[in-house]
């Protein structure tokens, strides 16, 4: 068993591959970040990000998927999933080891797992588009903070960009700490201190009719509900308790 | 703006309006190209109320004065209720707020029937119109065809609105000359025709010219209440599949009757709301829309209502035992879909994933099928499979005594049995 440790990023992940196949390493462990004292027992890799090398386990990929399928591997290893790195790696080595494309060869437990990833961003993506609730601030600028269970603020840009063209807004990952800040013209990342502007403070810079609307939007989710229908347990699978914080009807 | 006229208001209209249940919001494809707000696609649900229905659209009436009196509907001009109706200006103000918030995908606009037809119409028009004209607005809007309106009106709808509907209501003719005696079914019908000839014409010249304007994209839902008139389910859905057919409706809504009325044609006040019949009803539907099913394999004379502790394809499939087992490797596509426990997205994998390899029970376990279901009427690259020669009967009482069916709990005689 050996340990490869990579900063984190998908060029070393690739890189971390390419060393797999230059070692001819079987069994493989796999974590990000810095070089642990603990780790000196053990056989371990520490792996130097490497353009050239990456570029050649891209290429080697590009050849054996279609662009739908490196985006959405891309994708997945960028929403940071818990130990989900070893699995991402069992598929890239799968598919370079296979002829064919395998891409939808979903009895291999890889390509599978992979899949199921997938689906797991795209609802939580598809959970923010939904749940993310703007406020309206003085300067004209919607605001929304949100703590989604992975990374995936960067895929939301589009869909908000499309919509919400005609008005300033920012939507903020509080768990990792930086935004997406919309300025009518193109979207750009921002990182707030919140150390000087605390993030529950914005109510102080409301504008005059947001807690009007706010109100509003919470009338109107009770005056819909058919208490005769009541079901708890399907109202609770639908949102999670964990996103309530941030939804103006459930606060 | 009034803050407790205008929230009293909206109390009064969404209460109103919240027994219509359609809440879709996909199907069109509207984009945001005039640097304007919004657009309509897929479709999102933006929150679930505590029944657990979406809230997708803002729905609400734009008045509740009624002309008529339908005994089903809590708006019924006999009812001793407060009424209120907006103005065309609140309801802009409270969708374009509402949407730059990220609270709703778009409005769906209905109303009471005051003075007549057209005179409604032309208000609920109105406000499309502002919304689309004065306000750039690209979100998505849904509009009540308000039965008896010049076909003048209902053209003008369909330019601004992605999608129309008018309610069945009742499934029968019967029914409604019953409840609803001032209605006439063929009013119904008869805007539902004008529009989709209309919307076919306009599909047509937007194939022909880009620019040609969109004409109600969403095209046209309609919807009937379950368990206020004692239809059966054969009737129930052979009118869907009509509808679907005959004007193809991308959608048809079946809403449990909830007791809202004291009446004596109705169902009494504290009857529960018949929320399992109206599952198995959807169920059923998705069989017609997406599984190849036809109305007629559903519900037939000797089965006239869909089994309610079991869904309607496990019991075609017990209806239909000769045609099972089949091989999961080899089988059609079509067929696989009729296996209980496979759905469209595992049947989907499994032929993707069988061209690289024959396919056991634990892999189809991984894709997602339902075994405990499947097991009975499919082989895999196993040597285990179902080999006893089980009756349909012994399969249904198998699959619900392992089951942990939502509903078991309501079915006494189920418990009975043990």
């Amino acid at each position: 068993m050996t340990t490869l440790i990579y900063d984190g990023t998908f060029e070393g992940l690739l890189t971390a591959v390419f060393e797999i196949y230059e070692h001819r390493l079987q069994h493989i462990k796999i974590e990000k970040g810095e070089w642990l004292a603990t780790a000196l027992f053990e056989d371990v890799i520490k792996v130097h990000t490497d353009d050239k090398r990456a570029g050649r386990v891209l290429q080697g990929l590009q050849k054996r998927l279609s662009a739908g399928a490196m985006q959405r591997l891309y994708a997945v290893h960028m929403a940071g999933m818990e130990g989900e790195d070893i699995n991402i790696i069992g598929y890239i080595r799968y598919v370079i080891d296979s002829v064919q494309n395998v891409e939808e060869d979903y009895g291999n437990r890889y390509v599978l797992r992979l899949a199921e990833m997938v689906r797991m961003i795209r609802r939580e993506k598809h959970r923010m588009e939904a749940f993310i609730r703007f406020q309206k601030l003085q300067d004209e600028t919607f605001y929304s903070a949100i703590e989604p269970d992975f990374n995936i603020l960067p895929l939301l840009g589009k869909h908000f960009k499309n919509r919400y063209t005609d008005q300033k807004w920012i939507i903020y990952d509080m768990r990792r700490n930086y935004g997406l800040f919309y300025n009518l013209h193109a979207i750009e990342f921002i990182a707030l201190d919140f150390s000087t502007t605390r993030p529950d403070n914005v109510i102080s810079t409301y504008t005059e009719d947001e807690s009007l609307y706010q109100n509003l939007w919470k009338n109107y989710f009770h005056s819909v509900n058919i208490p005769a229908r009541k079901n708890t347990k399907l109202h609770m699978r639908h949102i999670p308790k964990r996103y309530w914080r941030f939804l103006t009807e459930k606060i | 703006m009034n803050e407790e006229r205008i929230t009293e208001k909206l109390n009064i209209l969404a209460d109103a309006a919240k027994y219509d249940v359609s809440c879709s919001s996909s199907g069109s494809k509207r984009k945001n190209e005039n640097k304007g707000l919004g657009n309509a696609s897929n479709g999102i649900c933006h929150t679930y109320t505590e029944d657990g229905r979406c809230v997708s659209l803002l729905k609400i009436l734009l008045t509740n004065h009624c002309i008529f009196d339908c005994a089903y509907c809590v708006s019924r001009s006999s009812n001793d209720i407060k009424r209120a109706a907006f103005t065309v200006q609140e309801v802009v103000d409270l969708t374009i707020n509402f949407y730059r918030r990220n609270y709703i995908e778009g409005l769906f606009l209905s109303s009471g029937i005051f003075k007549d037809a057209d005179y409604t119409m032309e208000r609920l028009v109105r406000v499309a119109k502002k919304l689309r004209t004065e306000h750039k607005f690209n979100g998505y809007i849904h509009l009540k065809s308000i039965p008896g309106a010049s076909d003048e009106l209902m053209r003008e709808a369909g330019l601004y609105a992605d999608r129309l509907s008018i309610n069945l209501e009742i499934p029968t003719e019967a029914g409604l000359k019953l409840l609803a005696p001032e209605k006439n079914r063929q009013d119904m019908i008869k805007p539902m025709g004008f529009l989709n000839n209309e919307i076919i014409q306009h599909t047509e010249e937007k194939q022909l010219f880009k620019k040609a304007p969109m004409f109600a994209p969403a095209g046209q839902s309609t919807q009937m209440i379950i368990g206020a008139t004692p239809e059966t389910d054969q009737q129930v859905l052979y009118t869907s599949n009509y509808f679907y057919k005959s004007f193809n409706l991308k959608r048809v809504y079946y809403s449990g009757y909830v007791p809202v009325i004291n009446d004596n044609r109705l169902p009494a006040l504290h009857t529960s709301v018949p929320m399992v019949r109206e599952n198995r009803l959807y169920q059923a539907d998705w069989l017609m829309r997406f599984y190849g099913f036809k109305v007629n394999e559903i519900v037939d004379q000797q089965n006239p209502h869909l089994d309610l502790d079991i869904d309607p394809k496990l019991s075609w499939s017990l209806r239909n035992l000769q045609v099972f087992p089949i091989d999961i490797n080899t089988a059609d596509l079509q067929l696989i879909l009729r296996v209980p426990g496979i759905g469209v997205q595992s049947a989907q994998k499994i032929v993707s994933a069988r061209k690289f390899g024959r396919l056991d029970w634990e892999q189809l376990k991984k894709i997602g099928v339902a075994l405990n279901r499947a097991k009975y009427f499919i082989t895999c690259n196993s040597s285990k499979f179902e080999r006893r020669d089980l009756t349909g009967n012994a399969i249904k009482q198998y699959i619900l005594a392992q089951s942990q069916s939502k509903y078991l709990k309501n079915s006494v005689t189920q418990l009975n049995l043990f």
